[in-house]
């Protein structure tokens, strides 16, 4: 990883990655989208709103994987001092945010056919809007911390706390009653039939790709932003 | 001891402090932050009269009677063990609130132990299929990512 701690060896690999990523996560997300409008079957019980399911999952998974980055970015910026971490905890918190909506959305929209609701108190929706919530935070407060002039150390011990929210998301329709049902899909097998399965793990890998696109587009703007404040500090001193 | 290792440490003792204290705070949620509660939770506990709770379950196969009204429904929630409870509801069922599937409703308790209910929620299970395997009969099996069941 300490490679990487040269920004011009990290932007070189980022450069041309950025391109691949996006495009082929759009690719991706075309076709998992086509494939899950036309040609997967609709459901024996929730008839054609089980096609929302394309969108919501993978949004939910990388609302989670992004505050798990999140707090792998922490531990590396206070244990390690890695230059890196703290622009990639801030580059992953706004797609994060993004994704953690699009997946209250469309998980209301589902619920309103489905379970007869558009919002319930449970333990998962609860758990998902107070990620939302952190996002929201740990943004503010990066944003605070960065026009202060600090290394970011306050927002890196935000993010690991606000670890602490995705086991208790991941595990909330095990340990409580709730309205949300129970895992799917997991290390051993889903509860998905196969022919809804592959569209939404192609649609999945879609998102993830252009979510990685994303944070490397938002990590290369924010070093180049770095690059000209070092510049005008030096052109002024 | 390196400045690195001792943060390391710092912060590892720090993390396993944090985390006990939430998974104690947890627990300790256990019954507070359940969405609703299920019959053998009212069979243990009681039937809580002096408020509104929600309860919910499977409803029951052949419970569901509907009334000369039109509108009004009884039918009888169960769980895994033996605790039953039965509810009347007054209004628009959901879609999805059929019988075997999940229920959760809204509502008081009367001293007779019905469950008088003001909203019923439809509540979906973990198993998506296409329409030709559930009346195929493959209801409620839970299928492997490479294409066995189980």
């Amino acid at each position: 990883m300490h490679i990487y701690a040269n920004p011009a060896r990290f932007l070189k690999l980022a450069r041309p990655l950025t391109m691949w990523l996006g495009w082929s996560g759009a690719a991706l997300i075309a076709f998992a989208l086509f494939a899950g409008l036309f040609l997967s079957p609709k459901d024996y019980l929730q008839g054609d709103s089980v096609r929302i399911m394309y969108v919501h999952v993978p949004a939910a998974w990388l609302a989670m994987g992004g505050w798990t980055g999140i707090a792998v970015a922490s531990l590396m910026q206070l244990i390690w001092r890695h230059p890196l971490a703290n622009v990639a905890g801030r580059a992953l918190a706004v797609p994060g945010a993004l994704f953690t909506s699009i997946c209250l959305v469309t998980g209301s929209l589902w619920g309103r056919p489905t379970w007869g609701t558009y919002w319930e108190w449970d333990g998962r929706m609860t758990s998902m809007l107070v990620l939302l919530f952190l996002y929201i935070g740990y943004i503010v407060l990066a944003d605070a911390d960065r026009e202060r002039g600090g290394e970011g150390r306050i927002t890196a011990i935000f993010g690991l706390i606000g670890a602490i929210n995705i086991p208790i998301i991941k595990y909330s329709v095990e340990w409580w009653n709730t309205l949300h049902q129970g895992q799917s899909i997991g290390v051993t097998g889903s509860s998905i039939d196969a022919s809804m399965v592959w569209p939404l793990l192609i649609s999945a890998l879609g998102f993830s790709l252009l979510f990685g696109a994303i944070v490397l587009m938002r990590m290369r703007a924010m070093l180049a932003r770095q690059k000209i404040e070092a510049r005008l500090r030096r052109m002024a001193a | 001891m390196k400045a690195k290792h001792q943060r390391l440490t710092l912060l590892a003792l720090a993390i396993v402090a944090v985390l006990g204290a939430v998974l104690l705070a947890m627990s300790a949620l256990r019954d507070q932050a359940a969405y609703f509660y299920a019959p053998a939770d009212v069979a243990r506990k009681g039937v809580p009269l002096d408020r509104a709770v929600r309860i919910g379950g499977m409803v029951k196969g052949g419970s569901i009677k509907r009334a000369e009204d039109g509108v009004t429904i009884d039918f009888v929630v169960r769980d895994e063990t033996p605790a039953i409870i039965p509810v009347r509801f007054t209004g628009i069922a959901p879609d999805l609130f059929k019988e075997n599937s999940g229920v959760v409703a809204e509502g008081r308790f009367l001293p007779s132990g019905l469950f008088v209910a003001d909203e019923i929620l439809a509540k979906h299970d973990e198993n998506y299929m296409p329409p030709e395997l559930a009346r195929d009969g493959v209801k409620h099996k839970t299928r492997t990512l490479e294409g066995g069941t189980t």
